[in-house]
């Protein structure tokens, strides 16, 4: 029997799976024009023509540099920043007499600067190449010129090549399928690496070419592919096979690409048409958008000032050393400063030409006071970031031991980013849900089966106050688990069904009818497992797979499927024996989010034709057959408990055809499926939609996707934080209302919002059919309900002042939604949505997502994050500010797209109130001291021109300044961005509400960034003035020797040194053995530095010659003034600090000080959950406090929009 | 989502456990470093911290005020200002002229000793509104010619004083140019003060900047005389007067040394001071001082240094008590939230 199966398959054209597959619209006419000039010679590639064409070998590098190319390339890359180009124009300068100071000393740090960048993209690169490197090393078989399979490394395919892949190995190109391991040339593939999607796709060789499976066959085949060019076009593909004289159209049905693996099939044979970077996969290939957080882009805005800056006091010093230098010569000729001799002098300091003196110390002066712009900021930043990254990437705590995932940061730019959002976009299923579906009820005949509870349920009971039922509930689920082994997919309990006992039910011939729809109606594939005759199940969606599984365990087991046929185990309730059913599969009428509904044809053992239907109940009921609708009142109660519950229903229904309608019936539908046309498409839905009627009602399933672990726990904590969630779904109101109730998105306090368009005026004037109509009267509606909401809160606010306050949701349907987002109403629609705590969007497309999410960004210009884990998510993912990818079940594409991955909706807290506060923290810190250093060091330089006649002398040695940023004051910067830690992860989650910091980005508003800045430009005052009365024109030691220049450098320059790290370590909360390295040892460093170098010769140290050791060192008055002005220089600040930590604190501060006080409490306790959710509620009255100032800014946003 | 947070410290060793046997696993290795946990030291700014700190630097800084004045009231400092009064009368009208001249320019100047001088004395010339800093200025000498006979001709940096028909100057450029020529000679009841004019250039200066065979040539040979000139038969190292005047002054304002007195000045004693005023300070309006000084352990009499240590330590101690006032007239609570920063004043810091 299961030969002639076989046979009967070899024969068979009809293949379900390819039935509605658009083809390829292009026109094989266009063969060999432009676009598709491609020629392969199969199995010849030596042939002289083939040589000629001299297509790329498979060779793969998707480095960005070549050995010869790093050099200029990455050079290149460096100077598109602006300030690098500063310093790079600068660095030419310096070779001029105007510089300052000499050339080397500038060029240096540049170089430095330049080259740990270098160093950082080469190492990157590097590890692209090795990978690289692996995959064109990897070997795959050719056959080769004795007619056998020769082991051949990947980047030595050639175009022509013919190869074979085994099972479980990646297709080395894109390949031609000649062949399989199966007799009709089919075989399994999957896309993961492509497209994400990790079911199995069926490929199918050209009938002509599948007997070529052995050596022996293959040994005379010579044939030409002519074919597109190579395209990015993953599901496209035009080409023709020249054979044996005749030409075969090509599709993309045999075409196998790279990277996708081969599954389920023993081995194909194919020919290599795209090699390397021709594959689609390599033309696919983009690189991650690039986001900038919103601190960088801040920051840009600060070096602006700090050129302008930089500017006013360049000019200042320039008029002042213009009108002193024009009056060297006075009038009478006679010389002024004499020593100068201005009388004969080069145009820098020409007195008879003050204005072009001073314009040139203009220059001069901009190159000076250049040190006012960090020079290091960019790439210790950049540093920082990929460190922070590297802790994402380290996290233990986000890790996931089922899918062996860990949290991935597929971008460094966007760390700090994660401590600023304000609202978190997010999918439903897959994310909040983990998209494995149960199937936990179903209703028979009108008869609701299953016992299971959903958590749901669970929690609209709690909500309801029934704890008994819960109880109750609990005990029958109970023996589910008991009595059986747990089945994935399956969470289904009822005694009355189970082991065969539906038999015995009333209606069993329904219920029968209905699980055969179950195990027949789908486009599974079974997988049966060798060894232990299990059967698994790849389905294109989980729920299929439940159904599929639901059915087996209910004794239809559908064990094997071919091109025609599916065979079932079934239990034969007469006889109560096992026996095999095959089907024969005639149609499939495929699922599509339009049709809602898929149904098969087939014709049963007893040769009868059946249409075996399921889908959504908006489209089920209509296509009843009057003698259908016994139990439509019950079934469809039932669906909307099942739908309040949570669950995902589906109607089942079948119909018998009879022989003569389902010939005229195919006739049609088989001429809409060949007709090459543009409405091909809406041809077969109609042809379809023909058969799809008259239907029997059998019953309804209910399928739940459970809510992942610990996702209303992390809601929960998130909108403590003051995070505004909202849920954007494509799921019914009901369940995502009732979705929304059991991961706490709703709470039972919470004044709803509903805006839909179900209501009855609506409708009827759909019936009517007035499309114009319709969407005015919807327009106006929406725009109604959106004021009369808006209203509402605007009361609750007023009341709230007296009597706590009411916290609002916003649950809106697609329908409206679309309106919503019309032009005219999104701002109404925002900022009603923007004082709602949560929001739900219902039944939205991906591009409403998107739509939503840039709504939602741009309206409020807050923080936008997007959360999903399908491909129905990219858009929106790449449209919010940030986007996290959830690595789940839905396969790769939304990772792809995202800037963070993470295997689990609830690490999205631990992500954003931990690592996002920190990096927040950290780079607005680091930012702020940067700019802090640079002015303190540039501020003293500014006030030593003051005493130099603005001549543009600078008060240190050329070298000390040019190691400032680079070696004296990096790495304890670099230390604060990557390990300072306000208050520990642990208290990070305990009190979310420090988040808040982030989100109202207290750390970096423009008072903070001045306030250091100021503090920078009194330190240099401080230090300078201090410095040089201290040291004045008396000696400063014993033996009566005074200061000079070296001496008043060294000890204003270590002051600096001093007080720029000494501020570090005031500033920073977090002291590991690696903060006190390296504060304590730059400051080390410099003295350390002053030696070794003051050491060198003098004509190289100059001024620095040996000043230490002999002159600064020995003297106990310099060490004095250095005590005085650090600690002088220090004072203002801590000062400032003490006042505002005791008298206004921040919210870290009263937390550290909290848990200072409390001590007692030892660290690794895991306390028990009850007593700390009391313990966060009796220490914080300040969430209704805070939520109140919130909901009050949130008012006073939204009017100044009005 | 407490139950997850509250277990990480505790669950953490655990699991790690659970999957060591996994292969090929993704799990982070668990180091203290890669999650953050290192042991640190969390310093918070407690009141006690705070008035302690601020009594701390106090109670270091007066008395080192103290120290430093009292070092400073030590130093018998004698100024005198000649620039204005060696000009004799008719020719004040026309200071310039006057040095530029080529008359006599000796002037005497009598110096009451106010307290006992113990020696050495430091004898210095202060000069005034003088840019020894100015960036042409300081860029004009040459290095490598000061040290070596080798490079005399290394002169690119010293323009205008860079060489004379063709010869190159030695010590070439501006600095040594214009070095500073007036001289001092002190007597006190009629006796000769001996100046000891050795030893006062710093020893690395000696003996690494200028050479021991590097002699003055073509020096002050140009059509315009700067200042002082030097005895071509004494090698540079040795002219101690070029050493001091070539380190350059950090400010417009300085002193240089000129010489040691090497016995000590009783209180009353009356020193004359027979002064060749050549030095044109006149031009740019520099005043020029003679001063006497003796040292203490720290140095020249400065009294800023004491009173910046005693005002800080002041606004410290003052600081330590307002804190405290402040503590005692309105306490905070350590940890209480009602201090919220945004509770209080939205956005702010």
């Amino acid at each position: 029997m299961r030969g002639e199966r076989r046979k009967g398959l070899r024969l068979s054209k009809l293949y379900s799976f390819v039935c509605f597959r658009p083809f390829s619209r292009d026109d094989h006419s266009q063969i060999g024009q432009r676009g598709y000039s491609r020629v392969v010679f199969c199995n010849d590639p030596d042939n002289p023509e083939a040589l000629q064409l001299n297509y790329r070998g498979n060779y793969v590098s998707t480095t960005k540099y070549t050995a010869a190319n790093f050099i200029p390339k990455s050079l290149f890359e460096q100077f598109r920043r602006v300030a690098n180009i500063y310093f790079l124009v600068v660095a030419f300068v310096s070779f001029s007499p105007l510089a300052p100071y000499t050339a080397p000393s500038v060029l240096a740090p540049l170089i430095v600067v330049i080259g740990a960048t270098m160093v950082k993209e080469g190492i990157e690169d590097w590890r692209r190449r090795k990978q690289d490197v692996e995959a064109n090393n990897r070997k795959v078989e050719v056959y080769g010129k004795n007619y056998t399979f020769v082991e051949t490394k990947w980047k030595d395919l050639r175009v022509g090549d013919l190869v074979r892949v085994h099972k479980d190995s990646y297709f080395p190109a894109d390949l031609l399928l000649l062949s399989s391991s199966y007799d009709d040339g089919i075989c399994y593939v999957e896309t993961m690496n492509l497209d994400g999607e990790t079911n199995l796709k069926l490929k199918n060789a050209l009938e002509i070419t599948s007997s070529l499976n052995d050596e022996e066959s293959l040994k005379n085949f010579r044939a030409v592919i002519k074919c597109e060019d190579p395209n990015e076009h993953l599901y496209s593909f035009v080409g023709t096979l020249n054979y044996d004289g005749k030409q075969y159209p090509l599709s993309p049905q045999q075409i196998l690409l790279r990277d996708s693996k081969l599954k389920n099939t023993d081995c194909v044979h194919g020919v290599v048409v795209f090699t390397g970077h021709d594959t689609k996969v390599m033309q696919n290939a983009t690189d991650p958008p690039s986001k900038r957080s919103k601190i960088e882009r801040k920051m840009d805005k600060i070096i602006y000032v700090l050129f302008s800056i930089l500017i006013l006091i360049a000019f200042t010093g320039s008029v002042f050393f213009g009108i002193a230098t024009r009056k060297d010569i006075s009038n009478s000729e006679k010389l002024r400063r004499w020593y100068l001799r201005p009388d004969q002098t080069t145009v820098f300091y020409d007195p008879r030409k003050a204005i072009l003196a001073a314009f040139f110390h203009f220059l001069t002066a901009l190159m000076l006071y250049g040190y006012l712009i960090p020079i290091s900021l960019y790439v210790s930043i950049e540093i920082v970031k990929v460190l922070q990254s590297v802790f994402i990437n380290q996290d233990q705590e986000m890790y996931h031991e089922e899918t062996d995932r860990p949290a991935r940061a597929r971008t460094s730019n966007l760390n700090e980013e994660l401590g600023q959002v304000d609202t978190i976009l997010s999918d439903k299923t897959g994310t909040l849900t983990c998209n494995s579906m149960e199937f936990v009820k179903c209703s028979i005949a009108g008869i609701p089966y299953g016992r299971g509870m959903t958590e749901v349920e669970t929690a609209l009971r709690k909500r309801k106050d029934m704890p008994q039922e819960i109880d109750d509930s609990m005990s029958s689920k109970d023996p589910t688990a008991k009595s059986m082994k747990s089945v994935k997919g399956f969470n289904f309990w009822d005694e009355r069904i189970f082991d065969g006992q539906w038999v015995n039910q009333p209606r069993a011939d329904i219920i029968q009818k209905f699980f055969r729809v179950l195990a027949i109606c789908h486009t599974a594939i079974p997988d049966v497992n060798g060894d232990t005759g299990e059967i698994a199940y790849e389905a294109e969606s989980p729920d299929e797979a439940a159904f599929v599984i639901a059915s087996r365990e209910l004794g239809f087991e559908f064990f094997a499927r071919t091109q025609t046929n599916i065979s079932l185990h079934e239990l034969d309730h007469m006889t109560s024996e096992n026996v095999d059913r095959v089907y024969e599969l005639l149609h499939v009428l495929e699922f599509s989010s339009s049709r809602k509904r898929m149904s098969v044809v087939v014709r049963n053992p007893e040769n009868h034709l059946l249409l075996l239907s399921k889908g959504a109940d908006s489209v089920m009921f209509e296509r009843l057959a009057k003698h259908g609708r016994q139990f439509e009142t019950e079934t469809k109660e039932h669906i909307k408990r099942y739908a309040e519950a949570g669950l995902r229903t589906l109607v089942i229904t079948y119909r018998e055809l009879d022989e003569d309608e389902y010939r005229m019936w195919e006739e049609e539908f088989k001429k809409a499926k060949t007709s090459v046309s543009a409405e091909r498409d809406a041809l077969i839905d109609s042809a379809a939609d023909k058969i799809e009627r008259d239907l029997i009602l059998l019953g309804a399933t209910a399928v739940e996707d459970k809510l992942q672990k610990g996702v209303p726990e992390c809601i929960d904590k998130l909108s403590q934080a003051g995070i505004k969630i909202w849920v954007l779904t494509g799921d019914k109101t009901e369940t995502a209302i009732n979705i929304g109730y059991a991961c706490r998105l709703l709470r039972e306090d919470m004044n709803q919002i509903l805006v839909t368009l179900d209501s009855p005026d609506i409708e009827a004037l759909e019936k009517q059919g007035a499309k114009d109509a319709v969407s005015k009267a919807s327009f106006e509606s929406i725009k109604k309900q959106i004021r009369d909401g808006m209203s509402q809160i605007t009361a609750a606010s007023e009341i709230s002042a007296k009597e706590g306050l009411k916290t609002f949701a916003l649950v809106i349907d697609g329908k409206s939604l679309a309106f919503a987002l019309d032009k005219k109403l999104e701002k109404e629609f925002l900022g009603l949505a923007i004082c709602c705590n949560s929001v739900i969007c219902c039944r939205s497309s991906p591009k409403q997502k998107a739509l939503v999410t840039r709504m939602v960004k741009t309206g409020t210009g807050r923080t936008t994050l997007a959360i999903g884990d399908g491909a129905n998510d990219v858009g929106m993912l790449q449209e919010a500010d940030i986007g996290v990818g959830i690595s789940g079940a839905e396969g790769m594409q939304a990772v792809m797209a995202s800037d963070f991955a993470i295997a689990q909706f609830r690490f999205l807290e631990r992500l954003l109130l931990v690592h996002g506060h920190w990096c927040y923290r950290r780079i607005a810190m680091m930012i702020c001291y940067f700019f802090y250093k640079n002015l303190t060091f540039g501020f003293t330089l500014f006030w030593y021109e003051a005493f130099a006649s603005f001549s543009g002398k600078p008060a240190y040695n050329d070298w000390y300044m040019s190691c400032y940023n680079v070696f004296f004051t990096s790495l304890p910067v670099i230390a604060l961005g990557v390990f300072d830690q306000d208050v520990s992860a642990r208290l990070c989650l305990k009190y979310p509400l420090l988040y808040q910091e982030g989100v109202q980005n207290i750390l970096f508003n423009w008072a903070r960034i001045l306030g250091w800045m100021a503090n920078g430009i009194l330190s240099s005052m401080i230090i300078f003035f201090l410095t040089i009365n201290s040291m004045a024109a008396q000696a400063f030691r014993r033996d009566g020797r005074v200061v000079d220049y070296s001496v008043l450098g060294v000890t204003m320059y270590s002051s600096v040194v001093w007080t720029v790290n000494c501020q570090m370590a005031l500033s920073i909360n977090y002291f590991t053995w690696i903060q006190h390295l390296f504060i304590w040892g730059s400051i080390g460093f410099w003295y350390l530095f002053l030696v070794v170098y003051g050491s060198l010769p003098p004509t190289f140290s100059t001024t620095a010659f040996r000043v230490l050791v002999e002159t600064s060192a020995p003297s106990l008055y310099c060490w004095l003034t250095l005590v005085l002005v650090v600690v002088s220089a220090l004072s203002p600040y801590f000062s400032y600090r003490a006042f505002q930590i005791n008298f206004r604190p921040m919210y870290h501060e009263v937390i550290v000080e909290r848990r200072r006080t409390e001590r007692p409490l030892p660290l690794p306790l895991p306390l028990p959950l009850p007593q700390e959710e009391t313990d966060i509620s009796g220490e914080l009255p300040t969430p209704v406090e805070f939520t109140l100032h919130h909901l009050k800014a949130n008012l006073s946003r939204r009017n100044s929009w009005n | 989502m407490s139950s997850n947070t509250a277990s990480s410290s505790a669950g953490a060793a655990g699991s790690t456990d659970s999957s060591a046997a996994r292969r090929n696993s993704k799990r982070p290795k668990y180091s203290r470093f890669t999650q953050q946990e290192l042991p640190a030291c969390k310093p918070i700014l407690t009141p006690c911290w705070v008035i302690s700190t601020f009594l701390i630097v106090s109670v270091i800084f007066i008395p080192l005020g103290v120290i430093s004045l009292f070092a400073s009231q030590d130093v018998v400092e004698i100024v005198d200002r000649y620039d204005n009064d060696c000009i004799p009368v008719p020719a004040r009208a026309n200071k310039v002229a006057y040095i530029q001249g080529t008359g006599d320019k000796t002037c005497n100047r009598t110096l009451r000793v106010p307290k006992r001088m113990k020696q050495p004395v430091y004898v210095y010339y202060q000069l005034e509104n003088f840019y020894q800093n100015h960036r042409r200025y300081v860029k004009s000498r040459s290095d490598s010619q000061l040290r070596s006979q080798k490079y005399e001709n290394q002169v690119d940096a010293c323009k205008p004083e860079d060489d004379v028909g063709g010869q190159p100057i030695v010590p070439c450029g501006l600095i040594a140019w214009s070095l500073f020529n007036d001289t001092y000679d002190l007597s006190r009841n009629n006796q000769r003060i001996a100046v000891n004019k050795k030893g006062i250039a710093w020893k690395s200066d000696r003996e690494h900047k200028f050479g021991k065979n590097v002699f003055p040539k073509n020096f002050q040979k140009g059509n315009l005389t700067g200042g002082a000139s030097l005895d071509p038969n004494i090698p540079l190292s040795e002219q101690e007067d070029l050493i001091v005047w070539m380190r350059t002054a950090a400010l417009p304002t300085f002193r240089k040394l000129y010489g040691k007195i090497e016995t000590d000045l009783e209180a009353g004693d009356t020193i004359h001071v027979t002064l060749q005023n050549f030095y044109n300070t006149y031009s740019f309006n520099g005043k020029k001082k003679l001063v006497l000084s003796t040292t203490s352990w720290l140095g020249g009499k400065n009294d800023f240094l004491g009173i910046a240590y005693l005002a800080v330590g002041g606004i410290c101690f003052f600081l330590a008590i307002a804190f405290t006032i402040m503590y005692l007239v309105k306490p905070r609570r350590l940890g209480d939230p009602s201090y919220l920063s945004w509770n209080r004043n939205p956005g702010g810091r």
